[in-house]
């Protein structure tokens, strides 16, 4: 028996969210009395892998060929599965990206595995296996058993604090053995965003609605943005008007984000916008309304003017960095 | 080329969630159902292929596993413009039954390209989709939020960490849509309703499956702190708040 977390890289690199992951990992292997296994696949050097060690695995598997420099999501669960299946792991844990997200459901299939997804807590019970998740775009959360001997769960990014631990890990490399011939998804064209720090990895969140009247208007909430090292976002009105790209759009239909701060900025809180956000640890409102239900989200709140309100925060936030 | 978008029936996002007795389940009085905001836009996309004849598609069938009181919810997609629709007649209990018995349909009707929204916003599970392709061994692309048919090939834009992706998977595949995949939701015309009524709906029992996760269990989130004000013309002490007390910044 043993716990699987499969742990995505970026150009052979770990993120925050792989050590999130292994931390979650160790914390449902302790409570089935078992060890953790994390799988790399792709190139990721010796010293990367030894990260994960730090965080509870205790053998790390690296698997490598041609045919994953595609995610092909029938080729990687396969992949995946396969695994699963040599190391005889009973819990078998993948992010709530894009990328879990693809695979997991397909390893439930392949492993005939109850899904729990969006598990934002370590499980309630083992016996009855009973998972702790999102329901109702944020509004219920669900106590859900699976019972099922194989289990998939996806995680909820930044739901789980990392936990280290002394390094008792090693590195194994593995063959990949799958009943697939080919890799039938091919990659056309490929569009990155460089240099930018990305929503979904962002620790601090500055949003700007509606309130903000207008796309001039953008400068100092980016400024702000920046000063505090975090990324921008915006809310369904604004991406919907073409004020900001879609990807910063956050919301039940956007993108879903748990950052530890976010700044909402002339946003009024619909529910649906709250669906995407309400995970955050901290959150800031700034509406002229004082009757706006974002308010009753947030924990700090000023009633005002954004265009008068921003200037003085970016200039106290520089004070404090310098 | 034969699209099927398969859909379910949730409560309209702003609903406010109450529970029965025992918390196991939601309170569905007074709640109005609506097409899943995903499948909505997932439907307008498979009609906007259909309404342009370069792309070959032919028809439009929307699926849906549920009770008979689901059928507005039917009728609604088909007055937005589905062809017609098939309601495999059983109770949801969780994403795996769903998929088994979306996947016996589309075994038997032979369906080049099956459109799911990335969640459902009542279960949040992203599930369905992912599992049909795996039932039918066949290629999945998940976070579309583009698709096009270019002489005769599909071609998906998906979301990535940092960016997106534009690729290409022979038929049938599973294509898994979010956000971007049409503008606005389609809205049905008076003659869309009319019409509706007549359009076909196929019932059929499901087959034989099983499910592996049941909700036992509803809580309400934790609810927050009250807000604190701090007034504006003093804004900055937000920021010292948010350092000394909050220890976020």
């Amino acid at each position: 028996m043993s716990v699987l977390v499969y742990t995505e890289n970026w150009e052979g690199k770990f993120k925050k969210l792989s050590f999130e992951l292994v931390s979650y990992a160790s914390g449902v292997a302790r409570m089935l009395n078992t060890s953790v296994i994390a799988l790399s696949l792709g190139k990721v050097d010796d010293s990367e892998l030894k990260k994960l060690g730090n965080y509870g695995a205790q053998k790390i598997i690296r698997a490598d060929s041609d045919k994953l420099s595609v995610l092909d999501n029938q080729f990687y669960s396969a992949v995946i599965a396969g695994i699963a299946w040599k190391e005889n792991a009973t819990v078998i844990i993948v992010s709530n990206n894009n990328t879990g997200k693809a695979i997991a459901p397909r390893l439930s299939v392949r492993l005939k595995a109850g899904l729990g997804s969006s598990v934002s807590r370590l499980p309630i019970s083992i016996s009855p296996f009973t998972v702790y998740k999102r329901t109702y775009s944020g509004n219920a959360y669900a106590h859900m058993v699976i019972k099922s001997d194989i289990k998939v769960l996806t995680l909820a990014q930044n739901s789980f604090e990392l936990i280290e631990t002394a390094d008792n890990s090693e590195i194994e490399n593995t063959t990949i053995d799958v009943d697939i011939a080919d890799v039938k998804t091919t990659i056309k064209e490929v569009q990155k965003q460089t240099g930018k720090l990305l929503l979904s990895d962002a620790d601090i969140v500055v949003s700007g609605g509606r309130g903000m009247k207008s796309p001039e208007n953008w400068a100092p909430l980016i400024e702000l943005a920046d000063a505090m090292g975090g990324a921008t976002a915006c809310s369904r009105p604004v991406s919907d008007e073409g004020w900001r790209p879609h990807e910063e759009h956050t919301g039940q239909t956007g993108k879903i984000i748990a950052p530890n701060l976010y700044i909402a900025v002339g946003i009024s809180g619909a529910t649906q916008h709250l669906a995407g956000i309400s995970s955050s640890k901290y959150i800031v409102a700034i509406n002229t309304d004082k009757d706006a239900p974002i308010f009753e989200a947030a924990q700090y709140g000023i009633v005002g003017d954004a265009m008068k309100v921003l200037p003085k925060l970016v200039a106290a936030v520089r004070e404090i960095k310098k | 080329m034969k699209i099927l978008v398969c859909i379910s029936n949730v409560p309209d996002t702003t609903t406010k969630i109450k529970f029965n007795e025992g918390n196991a389940s939601i309170d569905t009085t007074g709640i109005q159902w609506v097409i899943n905001p995903w499948d909505e836009l997932s439907l307008t996309r498979a009609l906007e292929l259909k309404d342009d004849p370069a792309s070959g598609v032919k028809s439009v069938t929307v699926a849906h596993v549920g009770p008979a009181s689901s059928e507005p919810t039917i009728r609604k997609a088909l007055a937005i413009g589905a062809d017609d629709a098939i309601r495999i007649n059983a109770e949801s209990p969780d994403a795996f039954f769903v998929a088994s018995q979306l996947s016996d349909v589309i075994k038997k009707e032979n369906f080049d390209i099956i459109i799911c929204g990335i969640e459902s916003s009542d279960f949040n599970g992203s599930a369905v989709g992912g599992m049909i392709s795996e039932f039918l061994g066949i290629p999945s692309v998940s976070a579309v939020s583009g698709l096009k048919i270019d002489n005769g090939t599909a071609v998906l834009t998906r979301e990535i960490d940092g960016g997106k992706e534009v690729v290409t998977v022979p038929v049938p595949f599973v294509a898994v849509v979010q956000k971007g995949i049409a503008k606005e939701p389609r809205i049905a015309a008076m003659r869309g309703i009319m019409m509706a009524r007549t359009k076909p709906v196929k019932t059929i029992e499901p087959v034989p499956s099983e499910f592996l996760t049941n909700i036992v269990a509803l809580e309400k989130p934790s609810p927050r702190t009250t807000c604190k004000f701090i007034d504006p013309e003093n804004a900055e002490h937000l920021i010292s708040l948010l350092q000394n007390e909050a220890k976020v910044i």
